[in-house]
């Protein structure tokens, strides 16, 4: 494979399609797929068929195309239109309406002049929805591993580094580590074998990011890790991915076996001294593997355990070689830089956080789905423009960022602009992307204490902070959510917050109380309406049904939760 | 005395995968085993095709898995107890697998899950005791836009209520009564 094989194998794909009548795209994300895409798939084969048309109309399967809620979404391709909830019969009609006699299915029709799309900017999801998540030759149509063969061909690993580092494009799973000065580290490490390592273990409940990626734009992912590879001096690469993701798995293994055979991975790539192979490695559903070191473990068959640090990844990772780590979508980012220049990608967002972010939109919101906005955008716009505010007859309350790690943003810092300094000011982080919008019928003091049952069972037990920490959090929120709760309970409750914080060893821990420490200064009221008064507190044997306070909950007395901690 | 202690003859080793009990999955696994060069690295590897192929990890199957993977038994049943991916115990005839991400959560998964604990008589991560329904707890499966989700028998369910996942287990049950 050369360069030149690249563009002939790209304009022989392009006159292909151009010789169609037209295309009939379907979404065949897993959210579609859940909800028929493939029953409507068969029904629009078939109504093509009846009309002799299935040579001239291509109906195919893309990525994720946005509007989760409203599947299966269609998309014709000549004139852009997408379709919403379309049901057999809806394909059926769109075949014969819409292609055939050019009027469009209305009532099915989604107006994509709405904000939810034009407000969107779309960098990482570029492919997603528009190709065909399973044909290398659609993606090097669009312009695929033409980064891969620049870099290989006519740049030195230095200026690819120096080329990301001036985009200053930052790490997107959560923490926001600058990436070029990352690659930069491993670059440098003294070592006869590196590793490129793509964490794809996506484990924030309600965050679909990195899954709608990998189902949508494989290659994408593919080339971003071999450019590192390159950079970084790095010839073997893992994607490491949960085992909860089986369309992502299957759709990475193809994509694999696709680029294997072009010649794109593998040994002597476009014809250089460049080797770079990929594996795939699955995860086993443990929420600590997103941490780094607990993930090289995992990829070498242990318990993911983390280990402190330093020595990072970067020095010191899979077995005992630099490694260097990177988020699924920080790898997407990779080719677009290369192809579109730095400047061009810094120039997108705010100085400090440039580019663009993918977010995951769930929860009490009107449109559900995958969206991608440039970063500095004000909540408000996110949450009511794009995601059409909360439904009917409900009243916004928080936006909860960064699922077990973040914290929830109140409705008077709605206007915050998403970047990663500024939601670190009101207590939250970036996170991978999950935003789930909550409504006046959640109860705070409950969703602090659903986080911190899910950090207490997914707490690895190394460390005594978290291990026993979490556990004591929980009791305490239990207490107090079920109306025992005392003053005393509330600041024991903070207080062992704040040394959960700071004392544990890896931020699973660190960040495990987030989401109480972010309740409890944007909600307080909520927490101290729910403490049992204390001229009613009876510490004694004999307790008073009555003055178990305004308690919501089942309040089966037994009077000792309470008496426990005064 | 030559010291053979050091490094094994190829066929004892052969010898020391076969199992005794002449089941035919474990030629299917020991094909996954050799793919891996029989690395410990590869431990989760073979477990998740262990589990595959098995069902479940009984602890006959964690000692064979042990012995061909020249590891402590110990650290194969650590390694299969602390991820939840692993399952030691066999599964029921049908799984509902309850999605308890935040989206869902916020969208009343607890209702269905008070339910569905109900109306099986048992908790999740436990099977009924005839052995037909099995409830597991799922941390996210990332089908948030169609909150609440359930993914039943390997289908992906959205926007369910307890009603309606009452019914799919309901269904189940009559099932298993006409048999």
């Amino acid at each position: 494979m050369t360069t030149e094989d690249l563009h002939e194998l790209a304009e022989k794909e392009t006159d292909r399609q151009r010789q169609l009548r037209d295309r009939i795209l379907y979404c065949a994300a897993a959210g579609c797929v859940s909800c028929g895409s493939h029953a409507t798939r068969d029904a629009i084969k078939k109504a093509l068929k009846e009309r002799n048309l299935e040579k001239e109309v291509e109906v195919l399967g893309t990525g994720c195309m946005g509007l989760c809620g409203e599947g299966p979404l269609v998309k014709i391709s000549s004139d852009g239109s997408v379709y919403e909830r379309v049901d057999e019969e809806t394909g059926r009609r769109i075949v014969e309406e819409h292609l055939c006699e050019g009027r469009k299915v209305g009532a099915h029709l989604i107006d994509t002049s709405q904000p939810f799309f034009s407000s969107q900017q779309k960098i990482v999801l570029e492919h997603c929805g528009k190709i065909n998540a399973e044909s290398i030759d659609e993606y090097i149509a669009a312009g695929g591993y033409g980064a891969l063969a620049r870099v290989v061909t006519e740049m030195q690993p230095q200026d690819v580094i120096e080329e990301i580092r001036k985009s200053g494009l930052r790490g997107r799973g959560g923490a926001g580590y600058p990436t070029g000065l990352k690659w930069g580290i491993v670059r440098k490490a003294k070592s006869e074998q590196k590793y490129a390592v793509c964490n794809a273990d996506e484990g924030d409940p309600g965050a679909f990011m990195d899954r709608s990626v990998l189902e949508g734009d494989p290659h994408r992912i593919l080339e971003g890790m071999a450019i590192a590879g390159y950079a970084v001096g790095a010839n073997q690469g893992y994607i490491y991915i949960r085992a909860e993701y089986p369309l992502a798995i299957e759709r990475l293994k193809l994509a694999i076996k696709q680029a294997e055979r072009l010649g794109l991975l593998g040994n002597r790539i476009f014809e250089s001294d460049f080797n770079f192979r990929i594996d795939l490695r699955i995860g086993a559903g443990a929420f600590v593997c997103g941490e780094e070191t607990a993930l090289l473990r995992s990829i070498q068959g242990r318990r993911g355990r983390p280990r402190p640090r330093p020595p990072y990844p970067s020095e010191v990772g899979l077995w005992g070689m630099p490694t260097l780590i990177n988020n699924v979508e920080t790898y997407a980012n990779v080719a677009p830089i290369i192809n579109r220049g730095s400047a061009w990608f810094a120039g997108i967002g705010t100085p400090k956080s440039t580019g663009t972010k993918v977010f995951a939109l769930a929860g009490a919101i009107r449109n559900t789905g995958l969206i991608e906005v440039p970063m500095g955008i004000p909540l408000r716009n996110i949450i009511f423009d794009i995601g059409g505010g909360t439904p009917e007859g409900t009243e916004f309350k928080a936006a909860q960022t960064g699922g077990p790690s973040g914290g929830c943003i109140p409705a008077e810092h709605l206007d915050l602009p998403v970047d990663y300094e500024s939601l670190a000011t009101v207590g939250s982080i970036m996170g991978s992307g999950g935003l789930i919008v909550m409504d006046s019928t959640s109860n705070m003091v409950e969703v602090a204490k659903y986080f911190m049952d899910f950090c207490m069972d997914e707490s690895c037990g190394k460390c005594i902070p978290c291990r026993v920490g979490t556990v004591h959090i929980y009791g305490l929120l239990d207490t107090i959510s079920r109306g025992k709760g005392t003053t005393d309970d509330l600041a024991l409750l903070e207080e062992l917050c704040v040394m959960v914080k700071e004392t544990s060893l890896c931020g699973l821990g660190q960040s495990a109380s987030n989401p109480v420490l972010s309740t409890l200064k944007f909600f307080r009221h909520e927490y101290t309406d729910l403490l049992s008064k204390p001229e009613s507190f009876v510490p004694s044997v004999s307790p008073d049904p009555a003055s178990a306070g305004p308690a919501d909950g089942p309040a089966a007395n037994d009077g000792h939760d309470s008496t426990t901690h005064a | 005395m030559a010291s053979t202690t050091t490094s094994r003859p190829p066929d004892s080793r052969e010898a020391a995968q076969r199992h005794p009990s002449g089941d035919n999955r474990f030629k299917l696994l020991d094909r996954t085993i050799t793919k891996h060069h029989n690395s410990g690295d590869a431990l989760i590897e073979v477990l998740h095709a262990a589990q595959g192929i098995f069902g479940y990890l009984e602890n006959d199957l964690l000692i064979y898995i042990a012995r061909a993977l020249r590891l402590p038994l110990s650290r194969v049943y650590g390694v299969a107890t602390f991820y939840h991916f692993f399952s030691l115990k066999p599964s029921g005839k049908h799984t509902f697998v309850l999605c308890m991400g935040t989206a869902c959560y916020v969208k009343g998964a607890a209702v269905i899950h008070k339910e569905v604990e109900h109306h099986c008589q048992c908790k999740f991560g436990e099977t009924t005791a005839d052995g037909n329904v099995s409830l597991v707890q799922a941390r996210c499966v990332g089908s948030c836009g169609l909150a609440p989700v359930a993914v039943v028998d390997g289908q992906v369910a959205g926007k369910l209520t307890a009603a309606s996942s009452l019914d799919r287990i309901k269904q189940w049950q009559d099932e298993e009564v006409t048999r």
